[in-house]
């Protein structure tokens, strides 16, 4: 059961062979077991999961059960839990139990999902190693030495080592799907506004986007659909008609055109990496996909543009710690000011204030033209960019990341280098546009690589097709991690 | 361009957060460094070109001038550091 398939384990739930009590106690077990290792849980609640997991079984047994009756499933730590500590890896918010659900986390909810727990991650979600989290780093099952990548580190990790079927993640510049890539998950980050941001904490408005992270692109289809729909509470959240993300996972590939960018292929790739997509790719061939090289000409400029655009966003949207309304308030301080200096000098760390020291600064008078309005503009270009290439495709595939999992601390010195490593996952949050990360094999080292697919918008469908067509013909997805052996 | 120590600690005013004079060199060097790669942008001619504020065209959604809440002020209240009969306690600002 604990490397079953969510609609396995629906089934088993369905013909009595197992109990949600028996199955979350399982899942439990194994968090237990592994997260004094591997850290990807900040918060579990043993009796609330299963007393969740009994009410599922009586709601069963009563004949009600929906989508998830009785599955257990793990939420990043940025969703609202009512009830249950909310801490977005932050001091800052160590100690803050949310007085409302998430729209997500209300969503799973409906769905009948038992909450295991609540996920590490990037503080505020601004890191890709997991290691800026106040609770110490996640740590990679593949190798406990490496990261697991971020910023939804602990959900890619969970779902690796098998302690939860499934979680949710946020995506802002990759925080999905580069953490899925490295921990050989399937992640996928919707298009901007499919799944509401009401109780997510924000960090980037125009840019964060929850999504879910799982064994299979076929899981993930389903948790879209739980998660996907309008909410009012979001007031960029899309009014569209729900749809049917399974509908088209048989769909063969025959004709399908994949778009290659070759800015996406060039020097600073890994050679493992370059190997294991290129197999992937041609194994799309294998099946009927033709294959064309696009350009996507602006790629360079994308990680300049996110590091204007992200930490403006972010400086405003963390004004809100205050130390007034919830939060850490300082022990000492003089007057209001020196309250408020101290209350965010405190309970911050240090990615996160120089994230918000240089929106400030990008913000600021005299600035402002030269940063923030010409980031906005080469956005534009990269949003023509991608419109381009899908006039003459129908999804783009390339690496994930340039490299697989790397060394806890190698990067974090350096936050430069930290920030290029995602230059291909920043580029489709910009324009808004949705892509997943399937594995698609190993390196030398016997860690993971990521495919990365991208579509246009609202096209997940397609995508999840795509990608389940893969895991068809390949087993890359159901290796467990030899740092977490079953 | 690159940032002089009184810059530091204007954004650091400006933002509310406390940087000591010891801290002020290493968050220099590593603003620096953020802003020599944002600096790249420049190289680049966007004349004529309209910013992008957001991924999709949207429009605020008017809803009708009704109350949809209820009152749940003690409820969120609970978490805040000090309160007092309904209020939020904060360092004297008014003498």
């Amino acid at each position: 059961m604990l490397n079953a398939s969510l609609s396995e384990i629906s089934a088993a739930l369905a013909t009595k062979a197992i109990s949600s009590a028996e199955l979350t106690r399982l899942f439990l077990d194994r968090i237990r077991a592994l997260n004094h290792a591997l850290n990807a849980f900040i918060t579990v609640d043993e009796e609330r999961s299963l007393a969740e997991a009994r009410a599922a079984d009586a709601r069963r047994a009563a004949g009600s059960a929906a989508a998830l009756t009785g599955i257990p499933v793990a939420h990043k730590d940025i969703f609202c839990t009512r009830g249950m500590l909310t801490t977005c890896g932050s001091r800052m918010l160590a100690n803050y139990v949310s007085p409302y659900d998430a729209h997500v986390v209300e969503r799973f909810a409906r769905a009948g999902a038992v909450l295991l727990g609540k996920c590490n991650m990037d503080e505020f979600a601004m890191g890709s190693s997991n290691e800026t989290s106040h609770f110490g780093p996640a740590r990679n099952p593949w190798d406990r030495r490496l990261v697991p990548g971020g910023s939804s580190g602990g959900s890619a990790a969970a779902v690796a080592a098998r302690m939860t079927p499934a979680a949710t993640g946020t995506d802002t510049g990759g925080s999905i799907r580069q953490p899925a890539a490295l921990c050989g998950v399937s992640g996928l980050k919707p298009t901007y506004g499919l799944v509401s941001r009401y109780g997510m904490v924000a960090f980037a408005s125009s840019l964060d986007q929850g999504g879910p992270l799982a064994k299979s692109a076929a899981d993930l289809a389903l948790l879209l659909e739980v998660m996907a729909g309008f909410d009012a509470r979001d007031s960029t959240s899309v009014e569209r008609a729900p749809e049917d993300y399974r509908r088209d996972l048989d769909r063969p590939l025959a004709g399908l055109r994949v778009g290659l960018p070759k800015e996406y292929f060039g020097d600073g790739l890994e050679p493992g990496v370059r190997r294991a997509v290129g197999e992937a790719v041609r194994e799309l061939e294998r099946q009927g996909a033709i294959t064309l090289e696009v350009s996507l000409p602006n790629t360079g400029l994308a990680v300049p543009v996110y590091y204007v655009l992200a930490p403006a966003e972010a400086s405003s949207n963390l004004s809100r710690f205050d130390g007034v309304r919830y939060g850490h308030r300082a022990a000492q301080y003089d007057d209001l000011l020196d309250m408020y200096c101290r209350t965010r000098a405190e309970g911050f760390g240090a990615e996160v204030k120089r994230r918000i020291l240089i929106g400030t600064y990008v913000l600021s008078h005299g600035y402002y033209d030269a940063y923030y309005v010409q980031a906005q503009k080469l956005r534009r270009l990269i949003a023509q960019d991608f419109a381009a290439a899908f006039a003459r495709c129908d999804v783009i595939a390339g690496p994930t990341s340039p490299s697989t999992a790397f060394a806890l601390g190698a990067k974090s010195d350096d936050p430069v280098q930290m920030y290029l490593n995602d230059i291909f996952t920043i580029p489709a949050p910009l324009a808004g546009l949705p892509g997943l990360s399937i594995p698609c094999g190993f390196d030398d080292k016997g860690l993971p690589v990521g495919l990365q697919l991208m579509g246009d918008y609202f096209s997940e469908a397609r995508l999840l097709n795509v990608a389940h067509r893969y895991q068809q013909a390949t087993d890359w997805h159901a290796r467990v991690p030899k740092d977490a052996p079953l | 361009m690159s940032l002089s120590h009184d810059q530091v600690q204007r954004l650091a005013l400006l933002a509310r957060i406390a940087v000591g004079p010891g801290e002020t060199d290493a968050v220099l060097a590593q603003l620096n460094r953020v802003l020599e790669l944002i600096e790249q942008m420049q190289k680049v001619d966007t004349r004529g070109v309209e910013p992008m504020a957001h991924a999709l065209d949207l429009r605020q959604r008017v809803r009708e001038d009704s109350v949809t809440e209820r009152d749940q002020h003690a409820l969120f209240q609970s978490v805040a550091p000090a309160v007092e009969r309904g209020l939020y306690l904060v360092p004297k600002v008014i003498e």
